[in-house]
């Protein structure tokens, strides 16, 4: 392959990295120069580091592309790496077993990529590597041909709407802001992404940090702010850093700081760490925290566009929703607007995880069918059980049970359903999860993220959580679940900010949905699912049982009696409910329920 | 002045009042707890929570600004049915040992409880417990009676600019402490005891001495210094037992540690009830005149040998201004000297 271009990408995303990414490179570049190899390849053969791109269950992800023709290899070890040099990039023949399968191409067919497009693609760590693919062209198009109105109103007629959460649209809050009385004015990207399970905002910082710094560029370009700053989480410490990297490169080629791209405006960005409390991505407490408080909602009005950090108008911006900005410019608010439905325009990412066979990253078309994701996408339901609802939205969200499937994912329908989109959590659950087990998860969450400002947040997700342990521990009494239904109504009104009064929203749901599955923990002590240890029994169903003893020897507890050859007997006394035996007899005489 | 209607009544109030000001000002009650005028509104016991028409859930009175022609509803079946769970709530989480609080007959919450009606609790569950008591000298904090209000952590930031306490953990476990829950060590000015409205904070002085419905009150000014600070004196058994001081006052209720907490020293055995003299060696005790006069020989008797310079006044802070011009006025006028000074002054 003497005179080819030969380009070498590898993942190292967070899930790349834990795979084993940085070997995997090292490996490439020691096979490279290796006697022989190095002279023939040498000039036109590169290794890349690149973001995520999405499918993190196959990492080690490798693409080759030879004259702009690409192979992915899927599972890559720093071991395998000699044979696809020697093959691929020596000879031309790829390794065709390592190569990905179809459902890698299912995986990616159904989705439509803004956000992500350049994940995967670009080096993060060299805002040239963005630049070659059109990245700041958005940024000097605004400086140098657009007024700050003008761009508001792209960013107004796309349709953009906050992907944070609330789905409050992007250029009416801009415009806010512009119009608010004041020199001092600040834009803040909200990196703080607490929701447990979420990696979209990582995702995208750690793979294509630029277009989040060129979209609060422009947003600071049209509603005035000089100073901005970029609250993320300490425990994203390979985000920090190369945002760190990216902010250093865009001020030494003069896209941030003084005088931006020669022009009359400045502005620059400031990290700030948080301390991995949830409730700081909640806008007004991510505030105090900027400012040395105690990250503590408080009351709106005033909205922060008036009165934000240090009193001056602020705009919070979710990462998604920066990232898209740059591609929205380039691009055209028409083009952007083709994707998605009448009231949400554009893609949304999904962190898609449970009981799914192809789990990872994805962005999708606002407005596509769950169905779309969970089956073309997802690939359908792990050892082919059967799908029993999507929650989606966190601990803020609810779920959507298997009967809805075909709801359009987009902020209304998922409202109408009684969950919300929020920002983009997506937990697929079969009929081996039990429902009153994830309210009661999502609730432990919750509780222990209240800032306990207010009452109805700290004392009263506590309660909830008091009893739904007690339902799920077999401690249910009548008239629990009125209380639980009465309680999170009560939760949901009174709280102060978004964490209380969404911090319910699990349960509701899964009331709303699968009543029958919490009528039957409480009034007949039995968890459908099988999940709830206390309301478990295991029995040995003598007309199956052979004696093999088998069950017997596995039983970590001793609860196991009977004769060689004869049925044998759980004592239920002694039975600790580990399923052991459940999993061992091979007649299937066991019963679990 | 906007216009604004509060349960069907219409009102004037002026333009950046909230609603509860609003409400207060024409007397229509609405309920708190962390609400106090003097300190930035907060908006955490949801208690105040009123329905305003056209916004679909309802919203903190105490943080609401009004707006022309706004239509508000502080109580229907709905919004106490919402106060009712916010109060058992924070009773589901409360020692309820009111029959031996010292705050019994005082306390907001002990209000709240009885207007609710509340005997039983549909929450019952896990109450925060803790060992350790603060060993400060003067404010006894029991936080299993916090009810987390905030009042104390503002008025110390706010008021006394010293932020000696916060707020620490997080959710059930939320707890108003000194950093690193060390004893609190601070200016001990009391304003936090004064604004609780629970027994979570209390004057160790005070501790046993008397029930609420025993004690009298008797309004004085601080002998302390020349502020003056309006003082309320809680008087049980012929003892002062607490101090206080009203919002109403020129002091706004606002003590210092001296005026909120130095008050001991009214029934102690040592304090001088009349004037003595050393005769022989020994303190006499002898009568006003047999003082003054004894005085007004001896510094007659300095002026008339040394000179009127050999004589210098000092006077004391604690001292009204009135009596201050006297002094001076005496010693330059009737000693004769320009020596006279003031503690205030060094
Ligand atoms: C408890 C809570 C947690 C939140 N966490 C986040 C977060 O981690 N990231 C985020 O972007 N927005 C979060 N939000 C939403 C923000 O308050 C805010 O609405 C958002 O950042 C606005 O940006 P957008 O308009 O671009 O969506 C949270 C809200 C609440 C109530
Ligand atoms: S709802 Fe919860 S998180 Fe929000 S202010 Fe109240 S206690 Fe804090
Ligand atoms: S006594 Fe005064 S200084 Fe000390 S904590 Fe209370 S308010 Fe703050
Ligand atoms: S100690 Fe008293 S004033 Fe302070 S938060 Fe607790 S209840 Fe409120």
């Amino acid at each position: 392959m003497e005179n080819s271009t030969i380009l070498i990408k590898v993942c190292m995303g967070t899930g790349g990295i834990a795979a084993g990414g940085t070997e995997v490179i090292s490996a490439f570049e020691k096979e490279l120069q290796a006697e022989g190899i190095s002279a023939a390849v040498e000039k036109h053969c590169s290794v890349h580091k690149v973001g995520c791109r999405g499918f993190c269950a196959r990492d080690v992800l490798v693409d080759v592309l030879i004259d702009g023709e690409k192979t992915t290899y899927e599972y890559i070890k720093p071991d395998m790496v000699s044979r696809i040099v020697k093959e691929h990039i020596l000879q031309g023949e790829a390794v065709q077993e390592w190569v990905v399968k179809d459902d890698y191409r299912t995986f990616h067919e159904k989705q439509r990529k803004v956000v992500l497009s350049d994940c995967g693609e670009v080096d993060p760590e060299d805002i040239g590597s963005y630049m070659e693919r059109g990245g700041y062209d958005a940024l000097r198009k605004v400086l140098t041909s657009m007024t700050p109105e003008e761009t508001i109103e792209v960013i107004k007629s796309s349709g953009l709407r906050g992907r944070g959460g609330a789905g409050f649209p992007t250029g009416l809050k801009w415009e806010f802001a512009r119009r608010a009385p004041g020199d001092t004015k600040y834009l803040i990207c909200n990196a703080d992404e607490g929701d447990p399970g979420a990696f979209m905002d990582r995702s995208i910082i750690e793979g294509n940090p630029h277009s989040v710094i060129e979209g609060m560029v422009i947003g600071a370009f049209s509603m005035g702010a000089h100073r901005g700053y970029v609250y993320i989480r300490a425990e994203y410490p390979l985000a920090v850093e190369r945002l760190r990297l990216a902010l250093e490169q865009a001020r030494k080629k003069g896209l941030l700081g003084e005088h931006i791209a020669g022009t009359e405006f400045s502005f620059d960005i400031k990290i700030k760490l948080g301390a991995g409390a949830f409730v700081c991505g909640e806008e007004t407490a991510l505030i105090a925290s900027i400012e040395g408080k105690r990250g503590m909602p408080r009351a709106k009005p005033p909205f922060p566009a008036q009165k934000g950090l240090w009193g001056k108008p602020t705009v919070i911006n979710n990462v998604e929703t920066l990232a898209n900005i740059p591609y929205i410019v380039r691009n055209g608010a028409g083009w952007f607007a083709q994707f998605g439905t009448e009231r949400s325009k554009g893609t949304k990412v999904f962190a898609l995880t449970g009981k799914i066979k192809n789990s990872g990253l994805i962005e999708v078309p606002l407005g596509i069918r769950l169905h779309e994701i969970v089956h073309d996408i997802g690939g359908g339901i792990e050892g082919d059980r059967k799908l029993k609802a999507v929650q989606t939205g966190g601990p803020s969200g609810g779920c959507i049970p298997a009967e809805m499937i075909e709801i359009p994912v987009d902020y209304e329908s998922l409202a109408e359903a009684g969950s919300i989109v929020g920002s983009g959590g997506m937990v697929v659950m079969d009929e081996t999860d039990c429902m009153v087990n994830i309210a009661k998860y999502f609730l432990e969450f919750t509780q222990a993220e209240s800032c306990g400002k207010c009452v109805p947040c700290r004392i009263g997700t506590k309660r909830l959580l008091e009893i739904l342990t007690r339902i799920t521990d077999g401690r249910g009494r009548p008239g629990d679940i009125e209380l639980l239904e009465s309680l999170s109504n009560d939760v949901r009104a009174a709280s102060l900010c978004g964490l209380g009064q969404t911090a319910p929203n699990p349960v509701l749901s899964t009331l709303r949905y699968f009543k029958a599955e919490y009528e039957a923990h409480v009034h007949e002590k039995r968890c459908p699912a099988g999940v709830c240890k206390n309301l478990l029994t295991y029995t040995i169903l003598e007309e199956f049982c052979t004696g093999c003893t088998m069950c017997a020897r596995v039983c970590p507890a001793n609860a196991i009696v009977g004769e060689r050859k004869t049925p044998h007997r759980i004592i239920q006394d002694i039975c600790i409910k580990c399923g052991a035996c459940f999993e061992t007899c091979k007649f299937k005489a066991i019963k679990k329920g | 002045m906007l216009t604004l209607t509060i349960d069907g009544r219409q009102i004037e109030v002026k333009e950046g009042s909230t609603v509860l000001q609003a409400a207060r000002e024409h007397e229509i009650y609405i309920p708190t707890l962390c609400d106090d005028p003097r300190l930035e509104p907060y908006g955490g016991c949801r208690l105040c929570l009123v329905q305003i028409e056209g916004v679909p859930r309802p919203v903190t009175a105490c943080t609401t600004p009004v707006s022309e022609g706004m239509k508000v509803e502080t109580t229907n079946e709905y919004i106490e049915g919402l106060r009712r769970t916010v109060v058992e709530l924070i009773l589901s989480d409360h020692p309820n040992d009111c029959m031996v609080c010292e705050k019994a007959g005082d306390c907001t919450l002990q209000e709240l409880a009885y207007f609710y009606g509340l005997r039983e609790n549909r929450f019952r569950g896990e109450r925060r417990q803790y060992a350790k008591r603060d060993a400060n000298p003067f404010i006894e904090r029991d936080m299993e009676k916090c009810i987390l209000c905030g009042k104390c952590v503002r008025v110390c930031e706010e008021v006394q600019g010293v932020s000696a306490i916060e707020i620490a953990y997080r959710g059930f476990n939320a707890k108003v402490c000194p950093p690193f829950e060390k004893d609190l060590d601070c200016e001990f000015c009391g304003q936090c005891v004064s604004v609780c409205p629970t027994g979570a904070l209390m004057g160790k002085l005070s501790l046993g001495k008397g029930r609420q419905k025993d004690i009298k009150k008797v309004d004085t000014v601080c002998p302390y210094c020349g502020c003056g600070c309006n003082l309320t004196l809680h008087v049980a058994r012929n003892e002062v037992i607490r101090v206080s001081s009203s919002p109403e006052t020129l002091n706004e209720g606002w003590l210092c540690v001296k005026g909120r907490f130095g008050f001991k020293f009214i029934s102690s055995p040592e304090r001088l009830n009349t004037p003595l003299i050393r005769k022989n060696g020994r303190f006499e005790e002898v009568s006003w005149q047999e003082a003054l006069d004894h005085v007004a020989e001896r510094l007659g008797g300095i002026r008339d040998r040394y000179g009127p310079d050999a004589i210098a006044g000092l006077s004391s802070a604690r001292c009204t201004n009135e009596e201050n011009y006297l002094f001076q006025k005496f010693f330059r006028a009737a000693v004769g000297t320009n020596n006279v000074d003031h503690c205030a002054r060094y």
